[in-house]
């Protein structure tokens, strides 16, 4: 075996070979494209090139039929800077990731902690915390729309029976409850993957450093804030930005339960931006709004890369 | 937390008891409250349709109509439906696979230049979802005359799923020696002989969560298929279940019927790589 491996390192080190030839060198050069080929062009042709597209949309004047008018310059931009709606839904925007963020983050601490604690059923408990993850957030967002149906859903029936109401309550009609309603699916779908992700950075702190910390005679309060919680500062941060870029591009719950409406009421920054394309047959002006959207997301990247500090962590 | 000074034993124990019952009932309550959502789908695609429309609503259906989930089948298309999200989502994961296992193979064994260049832009691809991107796919799809074809949700699909599983795999492929490959490889199996018979068999959690992951990513994707598809032969099944309900019928039933067929398979698939999925959703970050 001593041998095999020894004699094995040899034929490995081909790569500092003394003096390979100009061909070698040049294929030597190219192996890793035949490699990673598949990977590159799978995402040069769906990922870059629709980034590209939509750059170059951006500046083109559309006919609303879809034929290419010419050049547009920044007017597209101008245009979409110039509606009326941008404002009010770049900051409804703004809120709703904030407020289902934040939501998620504080719900999913305790349900992490919840899920590593010892009790019987844990399994069972895990498996339906997973539910909202694998279901479809379109199948999700559909439930809940017909749970809060005004006329004949049950959450109107358990308010009714509660008497926390007198009659049933269109949920949906009005901008500001709609906008709650559809920010609690957020979070509820949102959960799952946060939970889980600070469960696993529960699993990483070691069990000796409570110990340690019972032996000095701390209390859960401060082993909690002192220890638990500051050790899961890389969890909290990798899951709060994915939750943030996930939540800013969510369509499925506002297309499912409001459609964005009435008007604009309920639109964000996404939904806005497929019916400037889809409903007022606006492409170019859309593709102003997608760059805008696309721009935040790097920025959000940016600090997600940041935060992650992948280099160290790729071996 | 118990605390360790020794209080006398049968009263420590209380605690103890105490504790792991609030800790079963709580837990037991979080679980109710995810399930409940799916549970009134359950209730909802059981009722009759007269039913739905009273006001205020029932809890349980008054007659159990079990018949709901065979009269789906025949109220709207939706084998057609199940069948594209089948082909979309077996399709995207064979071109992911096929596209992410010799990229994660190579990056994990080798130094060469452009490698961590690669990485990053993997990375990069992972933070972007389709819907930032579904008007430059649009056109795209428009220019290669792809719309409403399952080409073309494949390709997307296939794309966006391709960093998780270069990612997970990547992180497989690292952590088996090079020794063992190398073995195999010195018998005689060749370069892809070893790879394999020696680290894909021990890779395999890796290669079942990322086949699992891409699969039910792109059996619930939703914005890409409403943008590109347009017949109704070519709608996957997210597309296609609203329209059970419109301003013209209200079939709840059948949609929520509809609903729980796409959905239950898939739980049950999730639920087996529940202990893989953080490690690559995360890129190794956490630990």
């Amino acid at each position: 075996m001593q041998d095999v491996k020894l004699r094995a390192r040899d034929a490995g080190a081909s790569a500092p070979a003394p003096r390979p030839s100009a061909l070698r060198r040049i294929g030597l050069a190219l192996t890793p494209l035949l490699w990673l080929g598949p990977s590159l062009v799978l995402i040069a042709v769906v990922v870059l090139w629709p980034v590209a597209e939509m750059v170059r949309t951006s500046l083109l004047k559309i006919s609303s039929s879809g034929v290419t008018l010419g050049d547009r310059g920044g007017g597209n931009y101008t245009d979409l800077f110039d509606e009326d709606d941008l404002v009010p839904v770049v900051l409804r925007t703004v809120g709703w990731v904030a407020g289902v963020v934040i939501t998620t983050m504080v719900l999913s601490l305790a349900i992490g902690q919840l899920l590593n604690a010892r009790f019987p059923g844990r399994r069972l408990v895990r498996w339906a915390v997973i539910v909202p993850w694998a279901a479809s957030v379109l199948m999700t967002s559909l439930i809940w729309k017909w749970m809060l149906d005004n006329y004949s859903g049950v959450v109107n029936r358990v308010l009714l029976d509660l008497h926390l109401i007198d009659k049933p309550e269109n949920w949906l009609a009005h901008p500001r409850g709609a906008m709650l309603w559809m920010m609690w699916v957020a979070v509820f779908v949102s959960l799952p993957f946060a939970s889980f992700v600070i469960l696993a950075g529960l699993q990483t702190i070691p069990e000796d450093v409570y110990e340690a910390a019972r032996v000095d005679g701390a209390g859960p309060f401060r082993t909690y804030f002192g220890i638990t919680l500051p050790l899961l500062r890389p969890a909290i941060l990798i899951a709060s930005i994915i939750n943030v870029i996930n939540v800013f591009n969510s369509f499925p719950i506002i297309w499912a339960m409001t459609g964005g409406g009435p008007g604009h009421a309920t639109d964000t920054t996404t939904t806005f931006m497929y019916k400037l394309a889809f409903y007022d047959q606006n492409v170019g002006e859309s593709a102003a709004m997608a760059v805008v959207n696309f721009l935040m997301i790097l920025v959000m990247v940016l600090l997600y890369l940041r935060a992650s500090r992948w280099r160290e962590e790729v071996r | 937390m118990t605390a360790r000074s020794a209080p006398p034993a049968a009263a420590r124990r209380r605690t103890v008891r105490l504790r792991t019952v609030l800790l079963t009932a709580t837990g037991w309550l979080v679980a109710v409250a995810f399930l409940l959502p799916y549970l009134q789908m359950g209730v909802t695609a059981l009722k009759p349709e007269k039913e739905l429309t009273k006001s205020p609503g029932t809890y349980l259906p008054g007659h159990w109509t079990w018949s709901n989930f065979t009269d789906v089948w025949s109220a709207a298309p939706v084998w057609t439906y199940l069948r594209v999200s089948l082909t979309v989502a077996a399709a995207a994961t064979v071109v992911t696979l096929a596209c992410a296992l010799p990229a994660a193979y190579y990056t994990a064994r080798n130094r060469f230049r452009g490698r961590n260049a690669f990485l990053l832009l993997v990375l990069v691809t992972q933070m972007f979802a389709p819907t930032a991107l579904v008007i430059g796919i649009y056109r795209e799809m428009v220019a290669l005359d792809l719309t409403d074809t399952l080409v073309a949700l494949i390709l997307v699909n296939a794309a966006f799923n391709l960093p998780f599983c270069v990612w997970i795999l990547h992180g497989y492929f690292s952590s088996i020696p090079k020794e063992l490959e190398e073995a195999a490889f010195l018998d005689g199996a060749g370069r892809v002989g070893a790879l394999t018979r020696v680290t894909l068999p021990i890779s395999m959690p890796g290669v079942v969560t990322a086949v699992v992951y891409t699969f039910i990513a792109a059996w619930n994707e939703y914005i890409v298929a409403l943008t590109v598809t347009a017949s109704p032969d070519r709608k996957p099944l997210t597309v296609a279940i609203p329209s059970f309900v419109t301003d013209y019928q209200a079939h709840w039933q059948f949609l929520f019927a509809a609903s729980l067929i796409a959905i239950v398979p898939v739980v049950i698939l999730f639920v087996f790589i529940e202990r893989y999925l953080i490690g690559g959703l995360t890129a190794g970050s956490v630990k």
